[in-house]
């Protein structure tokens, strides 16, 4: 191996992230891991789909131009994916603590970019602001697209959306209106006022199906 | 004195009656099953079923327990959810009961009973609970007054699925078992369709692609090895995380579906990742059964629970998530 291992980034119940060096330059290592629940077998084919569909969202995603990490390589014997590091601070730690007026501005960014996706059917299934990384220059990365999926259903796209609303109500509980609202600024000018509101009108209609809505609001 | 509820449940293949005492002993536990001729349930033959043995079990039951019906202080019954016209005759017998002998009528939601009753008998006090079965494939947990689903199918149960898959490939119902038994001498995992969105799971596309490898000439045993192995691990992957979002320390299986021995090996594999104690409902009390409905109809009876014979209608689709369980408080 010519990587040089650095640390782990990050540990899900799917992946561990490490950050290593490989030829000079920074890079983030995706290893998917085997679970112990699954039959060995089905294990492996179920973690190089993975890999690959989320290999697939990243490469579709670059293509249109939106800022996510490049891929280096991948290896499917070792279900890993190496891509680009992206150096910076994830929104999640400092939006909270910026001025109103730029929270506005960097949600209003983060809509056209998640509408760029779902215009072109790209659902990035997991919105949260731990994946959105703000780089020196100002420029917004997404990250992790393994929950991920090609889809232009509105269902979909509305669960998606469902999701990144959630994860501002749960971490950013004071600003999550001047959020959403930026949010769907950007969004809507990107997917057009038709379609925004079908996506829209389908987040309430998923968090009406009961087991969405918080055990506070169905008192 | 502890009190004493006598249980009814009707909603799908079984005509169950159940007697349960206020300290949590079970006294009695008869049922009849319908066996359909061919297919799956024609429900009004299911209820004909029910109708015509409903007497006899219940008598059988008060035998069982040695008690007269006089001793029975609450009469309970599952009004939902299941099949409409089985339901019914369960919510009949249940009124004709508590009228002629002036008994409390206890309404009793189906999916809780079967959560409830596995609590009693694994002993766990606040578990996930992952309950699957012919009619049901959900993940609950008690939160806020109510129990709450933290993942569910979005089209065919899991029972379901093995039932009809076995019956199209030629096997004996219900079907898992038989699926379990040929999946043992499988030998090849081929590629299916593996459905799973945000915390839901889907198994009709799974069945539909199985059936046209079954077609195609891909041995049974491989076929029967794949369908499990890929339902399972579509089920164990959203148990997984339900587990590390609610924090619970217990994992409970329960419903018919339960009995599954690869079930049952993986659901504690997943709960020792998450160092959650596994339990399971024993077999006597995984498959529908009048007891569950006895034993929720005491707790609800101590919470003062109770139902007009009037208003006791019959819910197709009640959902255990509607129903208010202040027991648990």
């Amino acid at each position: 191996m010519d990587a040089i291992r650095c640390e782990i980034l990050a540990k899900g119940a799917e992946a561990v992230i490490f950050k290593e060096i490989w030829y000079g330059i920074p890079i983030v290592r995706k290893v998917r891991m085997p679970k112990a629940y699954r039959d060995p077998r089905l294990d492996r084919i179920l973690r190089q789909r993975r890999t690959i569909n989320e290999a697939r969202l990243l490469y579709d995603a670059r293509k249109l131009g939106i800022s996510v990490p490049a891929i280096m390589d991948i290896n499917l014997d070792d279900t890993c994916i190496m891509m680009e590091y992206i150096e910076g601070v994830r929104l999640r730690d400092i939006l909270n603590s910026m001025r109103h007026e730029e929270v506005k501005s960097i949600m209003k960014r983060v809509g056209v970019m998640v509408g760029m996706l779902h215009v072109n059917g790209i659902v990035h299934g997991d919105l949260t602001t731990s994946n959105m990384i703000l780089t020196e220059s100002g420029n917004i990365f997404l990250i992790d697209f393994g929950l991920g999926m090609h889809s232009d259903d509105i269902e979909d796209l509305g669960v998606d959306l469902h999701i990144f609303l959630r994860a501002l109500e749960s971490t950013h509980t004071q600003i999550t209106d001047i959020c959403f609202k930026s949010f769907l600024s950007g969004y809507e000018r990107i997917v057009g006022n038709e379609m925004a509101s079908r996506v829209v009108d389908k987040i309430w209609e998923i968090r009406a199906r009961g087991r969405y809505v918080s055990p506070e609001l169905r008192k | 004195m502890a009190i004493i509820v006598l249980g009814i449940e009707s909603s799908a293949h079984t005509f169950g009656v159940g007697i349960a005492r206020g300290d949590g002993r079970i006294l009695a536990n008869v049922y009849s099953s319908y066996i359909p001729r061919y297919g799956g349930i024609l429900p009004r033959e299911a209820a004909r079923h029910h109708y015509n043995v409903a007497h006899k079990i219940v008598i059988k039951a008060l035998k069982e327990a040695g008690l007269n019906i006089e001793d029975i202080d609450g009469i309970a019954v599952a009004l939902g959810p299941g099949m409409g016209p089985c339901l019914r005759v369960g919510a009949f017998i249940a009124r004709i009961l508590a009228i002629k002998y002036s008994k409390p009528l206890i309404p009793v939601n189906h999916a809780v009973a079967h959560v409830e009753i596995a609590r009693l008998t694994t002993n766990a006090k606040d578990p996930l609970f992952v309950y699957v079965s012919g009619g049901n494939t959900q993940i609950i947990a008690y939160s806020h007054g109510r129990y709450r689903v933290f993942g569910e199918t979005l089209d065919i149960p899991l029972g379901n699925f093995f039932d009809t898959l076995a019956r199209e490939l030629g096997l004996p119902q219900p079907g898992t078992p038989y699926i379990e038994m040929l999946a043992s001498k499988g030998k090849n995992i081929i590629e299916l369709p593996y459905v799973v969105k945000g915390q839901d799971m889907s198994y009709s596309g799974l069945l539909t692609a199985i059936l046209r490898k079954f077609k195609e000439g891909i041995p049974i045993e491989d076929l029967c090895l794949s369908a499990m192995e890929y339902a399972y691990a579509m089920l164990a992957e959203v148990v997984e995380r339900a587990l590390a979002h609610t924090q619970k320390r217990e994992l409970v299986l329960a419903g018919g579906v339960a009995r599954s021995k690869r079930l049952q090996r993986i659901m504690k594999l997943v709960a020792e990742e998450h160092d959650a104690i596994f339990k399971v409902v024993p077999d006597e009390y995984a498959g529908d059964n009048g007891a569950m409905i006895a034993w929720t109809g005491v707790l609800c009876l101590k919470s003062g629970i109770t139902i007009s014979p009037e208003d006791s209608i019959v819910r197709q689709r009640w959902r255990i998530d509607e129903v208010d369980v202040p027991w648990m408080q």
